[in-house]
């Protein structure tokens, strides 16, 4: 690229920023925070409820998740949760229900292509990565407290 | 050099083809939206009955082609060619329409700028005595074009307030020279323009570089200045893509004004959680068939400059880093 070109291009890209419309930051966390809190305190409900009639925390926390991602696979089945994502954005997106929603909508995206080359393929083509990079990081961090804290030697 | 070329990339016709017959069609959305009454068939359904989206959208298509011959009084075997064009993967919206209707079928592809670029060659055709009856129809189905180039539909994202929203729909045209109707008398085809920009969620600024070249040329090559059009139409630039091309405009020399109106920017209605607004082949269709050529009949217009951008760009390209490039088409169209 020669520069005016290039200078083309910076003086372009300085007019697009000017005029990109600044998103309301107040009102995108403020709603984030509501409704993400929100569906985490229908997982502690979930939680307190199953809790007395299992035998440890670690079975109690087990059945809450499963059940948190059975509503979040229901709700984008029922077409509810995209409509209460694109309101509340991070906040229906960061629980582990839109984890879930990720792979339903994928599953129920592709299923028009088959069950094997569209559904089976392609279900896990946004929670993929999520997938792959939060074991890596999970097996980096582990392997630093191993060595840090001796517990490899 | 050539006869009908005019300046550097406009060509004038001397037969004027007419559009003799139109159609148009959209979705739910768009019956809500600000363009609904120029619109001719509103179906209720995106779907039309279809199990997926790409079927429903060559369903549009093919709905509209037959509308537009019904209202031009031919049927498909008057018509010499097909020239139609869409976003799917291969055009397959138009191959599989041009599959039902059985006319010669020439494919094009200019994203968004289909239309017009359809409008222009076939008005090409008819001129110069190639053919004495074309069709030209595009179409675009928001579901149909999420899946291809973003995401499952039910996903949780929450859309940009500067990303576009596809419009479902299609319009349809036959261009001849016998019957009635707004003639387009020359059309300019587009350069490829690249400022660099490489977010799809910003494609209304990619496209405003091209329709801004597209204008200035057409102003050049022939010696006409916004001042000779009743209406400079473009298609799909959206609220920030018409403001960074009025802009861009204005420091070339050409002031729009009032005399500008975006189609993308226009069709939906703010509250419609549309970002900066529509886009897709049907986007630029549904403006100039269904709001110009109205328009045109009530006599509010008489001469219209219709540019038409596309942004030029796959989910590979954008992925392996490259930058969105734009281009637009303009044609002239003049009330007898």
């Amino acid at each position: 690229m020669d520069k005016a070109t290039h200078d083309l291009h910076d003086s372009y890209q300085q007019m697009v920023k000017v005029a990109t419309p600044k998103p309301n930051y107040v009102k995108n966390i403020a709603l984030a925070f509501l409704a993400g809190g929100g569906i985490c305190v229908i997982g502690q409900l979930v939680y307190n409820l199953v809790d007395p009639v299992e035998p440890t925390s670690a079975e109690t926390a087990a059945i809450t998740l499963a059940t948190m991602i059975a509503l979040g696979a229901l709700a984008t089945g029922l077409g509810v949760y995209d409509w209460l994502a694109e309101r509340v954005g991070m906040g229906a997106a960061v629980p582990i229900t839109g984890f879930s929603n990720t792979v339903t909508a994928a599953a129920m995206e592709f299923k028009r292509e088959g069950y094997l080359l569209g559904m089976g393929a392609k279900m896990f083509v946004i929670a993929g990565p999520v997938l792959v990079y939060g074991i890596l990081s999970g097996f980096a961090i582990t392997l630093l407290r191993a060595v840090f804290t001796g517990m490899l030697f | 050099m050539a006869r009908k070329l005019q300046g550097l990339q406009t060509i004038a016709f001397d037969l004027s083809p007419k559009i003799v017959g139109s159609a148009t069609i959209a979705g739910p959305k768009e019956k809500k939206g600000n363009l609904a009454p120029y619109i001719d068939n509103l179906v209720p359904d995106p779907m039309l009955g279809e199990q997926t989206p790409e079927k429903a959208e060559r369903k549009l298509l093919y709905q509209t082609c037959q509308e537009a011959l019904a209202r031009a009084k031919l049927t498909e075997h008057d018509m010499d060619f097909f020239l139609g064009g869409d976003l799917l993967n291969q055009i397959i919206s138009s191959s599989f329409c041009a599959r039902d209707l059985g006319i010669p079928f020439i494919g094009i592809y200019g994203a968004c700028s289909s239309i017009v670029e359809g409008l222009g060659l076939g008005a090409m055709l008819v001129d110069g005595e190639y053919a004495d009856q074309v069709l030209i129809a595009t179409s675009s189905h928001y579901q149909a074009s999420e899946r291809q180039f973003r995401y499952p539909i039910e996903l949780n994202i929450q859309h940009k307030g500067t990303s576009q929203w596809t419009v479902t729909g299609a319009g349809a045209a036959v261009l001849s020279t016998q019957g009635e109707g707004p003639r387009i008398t020359c059309v300019t085809f587009g350069r490829v323009t690249d400022y660099g920009i490489k977010s799809p969620d910003i494609m209304g600024a990619a496209m405003a570089p091209a329709a801004n070249d597209t204008l200035c040329r057409h102003f050049q090559d022939t010696n006409t200045s916004p001042g000779d059009y009743d209406l400079v139409l473009t298609g799909d630039l959206g609220n920030m893509g018409q403001k960074l091309f009025m802009d861009l405009a204005k420091e070339a020399g050409h002031t729009l004004g009032t005399k500008h109106m975006d189609v993308g920017a226009t069709i939906y209605k703010p509250q419609q959680r549309a970002g900066a607004g529509g886009s897709g082949c049907a986007c630029a269709a549904l403006g100039i068939l269904g709001y110009v050529i109205k328009e045109m009949y009530q006599g509010r217009y008489r001469r219209v400059l219709a540019l038409a951008t596309g942004a030029l760009f796959s989910p590979l390209s954008y992925q392996q880093g490259d930058s969105i490039a734009g281009i637009a088409h303009a044609i002239v169209m003049e009330n007898p």
